[in-house]
């Protein structure tokens, strides 16, 4: 007992007495015996589904860990506190202040051209002699002035192919530049490259170095599976990009090169392999990706060789050995993992421009073609060169800024694909862990929202979602694992 | 531990203190003539005969030789003598001295009220409810006597801003005269649910300055029930996003105990969600002072009890990026991975160590040891920490 001057917890406990409200909130089925419901702000519990029933029912019992729990995540709240609205509020705005920023992403394709010839190829390379299909500095300089308009305080100007560094002296035209321009904008500004790294030189990595520019290459794993799916002729491709990894991270550091995979049919068997290709490397992350539905991949039929459910069972088992290399003392994290893992455990938006709601076409990421046409997003582009213009926002020599982002296609694709008024979403706890690609789904069904049931985009999408979330509640080294990640 | 309002042993010269006199200690014995009367002069056998014009002449002991001058000849009685070159007192006309500040202090507190709007179960400070306006008077008179390299000084009560006006004044007062010294406010940020005093404290522009602000549990009706105060949970969070609305620096204060141990990491994950722009997190043991030691029984968790809670609220708030320290806890009751985020935090005039402390090498080296108060009850899983061979 307190002394007599203190009352108990049961006297400050009964305000709790008069029933609870409920705030907004959303359930979705994880497995046979679960459900996972999540709050406006993808705080989540996993729970039966008798006890959802019971939430809603106002049948839960006060002061029981389950309605304590409830009531610190923002699922329910009483007369004791007044304070969860203007929390979630916070919390909200929180999670969306990056739409606020605008465009953070600008990505120059300096060429077309490209010294190899991958069927899954989403853009349309062009054999590397045609000048005709390189940017010329005056189109670089009217995308600058593109830029510089953004009111985002970080910016972040990629450099996209074909193959980047065969138009190398426009990229150093572009970096100095922006530089000198920033010296008045003042922005957080950062460089990178995406290159097969074929071309990759001294010279060019201390450039590099010097303007603090990372490199962002492409390594699909071991040696002839990586030639198999990225062919060039001498099908020494694998061998250069390895040695060109091996030089970057000698001469400019661990940090400052990157590798993205995408799967074919060829991958989906190998996921371990892969894997171990990227350790024996070294490198310390790794994104498992499927392949996206433009370009080449569509035009040989590449696209069509598995479906989400097989590259979903693919991602799974890479998963797996991922986190077994993580339990055996080897820190390596998947990307798209860590970017959802930050979308469920923190209260941050990571900003990736592929699953933000509203969808990041052209507000978040925007790109400036060779020709000075601007797309919405490197999607839109790769479906233009598949004569689909529906994304085309202009072009940087006829058409002003205002003009490009406000084009009616643009505000409406955006406008109706908000999820949480698209048909399916608006109902699915998974909601603030995901986004909106108006793009792929009028690429996919014609139609910017898209049918859910139909969308592969989903389907991935959920598959990922149910299976971090599941790994999370069932094995305790691998919550340990993936919370780590999202930090 | 150090007595810091004890009474001196005698006086050897009559005593001229119409009201409370308040001077920097000093033995420099040549002091320009100009200051003496805002110093006092503690003797230490530096000099033959005694220096005039000082406010007060301070001796550690009896040293008849010399002949005291002037009047306010005090002699120290034996637990006055760490009173060192550079510290502020008060002394009062019953021969009573208050150490105000003490240079060799890492941290000073000033004590600015008693009254709080708080009733916390193991408040080490017990509230009390009378006008004790002239605290925060004494302490807005004392700041110029406080030497300009004084790192850090501490506010605390009672409840510091229910001292209105004469809070925010305190604060100027510190900014103009000790202008590289940090100020650490311990508030229960209630007050602060009202944007318009956040924005004041704001408005001082203060370049270091910290509030440290108790928030006890994640689920409303607990916290009110540890500081017995109904709506103070809404009031502490709105005080903490007002703050941080107008760029304070905010620390959050948690006290382990019965009330609050089971849902440390429930609280962390509501800090990493809610309140994740929080400057720090501190985790504190519980000082078995005041209302602690009434309500001992009700309140007492031995720490080495809620070490799984304990870890996995730092694990979760330092993954989050916020910077966690733990407070208040013996090295040797904490799990070995939370060892290096403990803080050595006891201030020395209250640290000391237990018999079973005999042999450890961390004692008085990165080890807090306790509270003076810590004879009432300490765990029982005290153990000497060996050296690694």
């Amino acid at each position: 007992m307190l002394s007599r001057r203190f009352k108990d917890l049961s006297h400050y406990r009964q305000a709790e007495q008069l029933g609870y409200k409920l705030l907004p909130m959303r359930f979705s089925y994880l497995d046979e015996n679960r459900y996972v419901l999540s709050n406006m702000v993808g705080e989540y519990l996993v729970l039966r589904r008798d006890c959802i029933e019971d939430i809603v029912e106002h049948r839960i019992q006060v002061s029981s860990t389950l309605y304590d729990d409830l009531k610190s995540k923002h699922f329910i709240y009483d007369e004791s506190s007044q304070i969860a609205i203007p929390l979630l509020g916070l919390k909200y705005r929180t999670k969306l202040t990056q739409a606020s920023h605008f465009t953070g992403l600008h990505m120059f394709v300096v060429t077309l051209r490209c010294d190899y010839s991958c069927p899954y190829c989403q853009v349309s390379r062009q054999t590397d002699d045609k000048i005709a299909y390189d940017m010329s500095q005056e189109t670089a300089d009217r995308a600058l002035d593109m830029v510089f308009l953004s009111p985002n305080p970080a910016i972040k100007i990629e450099f996209q192919g074909g193959e980047t560094l065969l138009n190398f002296p426009l990229i150093q035209y572009i970096v100095e530049h922006a530089e000198k321009r920033n010296k008045t904008h003042q922005r957080d500004l950062k460089f990178v490259i995406a290159t097969n790294l074929s071309f990759c030189t001294d010279a060019i990595l201390d450039y590099c170095s010097l303007h603090g520019i990372s490199i962002s290459t492409s390594l699909d794993g071991p040696e002839a599976l990586h030639n198999k799916n990225r062919p060039r002729p001498g099908k020494n491709g694998h061998q250069l990009v390895v040695e060109g990894i091996k030089r970057i991270q000698r001469r400019l550091g661990k940090d400052c090169v990157s590798a993205l995979m995408t799967s074919t049919l060829d991958s989906l068997s190998q996921a371990r392999e892969i894997i171990d290709e990227y350790v024996a490397l070294q490198l310390n992350e790794i994104f498992l990706r499927p392949m996206s539905p433009y370009g080449f991949a569509v035009r040989t039929g590449q696209i069509d060789k598995y479906n989400t459910a097989r590259w979903l069972e693919f991602f799974k088992e890479g998963l797996a050995h991922i986190l077994e290399l993580n339990k055996n003392g080897y820190p390596i994290r998947e990307i798209y993992s860590t970017i959802v893992l930050r979308k469920m455990l923190s209260p941050q938006e990571p900003g990736y421009v592929d699953l933000r709601s509203p969808a990041g076409a052209a507000i978040a990421g925007i790109v400036y073609n060779y020709d000075g046409n601007v797309y919405a997003s490197d999607e839109a582009r790769m479906l233009a060169e598949m004569m689909d213009d529906k994304f085309k926002l202009g072009n940087l020599h006829t058409d002003s800024y205002e003009a490009m982002l406000s084009n009616d296609e643009l505000m409406d694709a955006i406008e109706s694909s908000v999820t949480v008024s698209c048909p399916s979403c608006t109902d699915c706890a998974f909601l603030p862990y995901c986004g909106s690609d108006p793009v792929y789904h009028y690429a996919t069904q014609h139609d910017v929202v898209g049918n859910k049931a139909l969308s592969n985009f989903c389907t991935k999408n959920m598959g990922i979602f149910r299976h971090l979330i599941s790994l999370m509640e069932d094995d305790p080294v691998s919550r340990n694992i993936l919370r780590h990640w999202a930090s | 531990m150090l007595n810091l309002h004890a009474r001196a042993s005698s006086a050897r010269t009559q005593l001229d203190l119409p009201k409370p006199l308040v001077a920097k200690v000093t033995s420099n014995h040549n002091l320009p003539r100009q200051l003496r009367g805002l110093s006092a002069f503690l003797y230490e056998g530096q000099c033959s005969t005694l220096p005039t014009g000082f406010a007060a002449v301070l001796f550690r002991h009896g040293d008849a030789a010399i002949d005291p001058v002037g009047a306010n000849n005090i002699e120290l009685s034996a637990e006055q003598f760490y009173i060192a070159e550079g510290d502020v007192i008060r002394i009062h006309a019953d021969l009573k001295i208050s150490v105000i500040y003490r240079r060799n202090a890492s941290s000073n507190a000033l004590l600015v009220t008693e009254q709080c709007n708080s009733f916390c179960v193991m408040c080490s400070q017990p509230p009390k409810a009378h006008d004790d306006a002239y605290r925060i008077d004494d302490w807005i008179e004392a700041i110029p006597f406080i030497e300009d390299c004084c790192p850090e000084l501490t506010i605390t009560g009672g409840e510091p801003t229910l001292a209105g006006d004469k809070f925010f004044e305190l604060i100027t007062v510190i900014k103009a005269q000790l202008p590289r010294t940090a100020i650490h406010i311990l508030t229960n940020g209630r007050n602060f649910k009202s944007v318009r005093l956040a924005q004041r404290l704001s408005e001082i522009r203060h370049p270091d300055l910290m509030l440290g602000i108790p928030l006890y549990s994640d689920v409303a009706s607990i916290h009110n029930y540890v500081v017995q105060a109904d709506g103070a949970f809404d009031e502490t969070i709105a005080g903490i996003i007002n703050l941080k609305r107008f760029g304070q620096k905010i620390e959050l204060r948690v006290v382990i105990h019965a009330a609050t141990f089971k849902r440390l990491p429930e609280l962390a994950e509501f800090v990493a969600r809610n309140l994740q722009f929080v400057d720090q997190v501190s985790l504190m043991g519980l000082e078995l002072m005041g209302f602690a030691r009434a309500n001992l029984d009700e309140i007492w968790i031995d720490p080495a009890s809620y070490q799984k809670e304990l870890a996995q609220a730092v694990s979760i708030l330092s993954r989050s990026r916020i910077r966690v320290l733990i407070f208040n806890h013996q090295l040797c009751v904490l799990l070995p991975e939370l060892r290096k985020y403990a803080v050595k935090s006891i201030s020395d005039w209250k640290r000391e160590y237990m018999p079973e402390c005999e042999g450890c090498i961390e004692a008085d080296r990165n080890c807090g040891g306790f509270f003076s108060s810590a004879k009432h009850r300490y765990s029982k899983f005290i153990t000497p920490i060996r050296a690694v061979t």
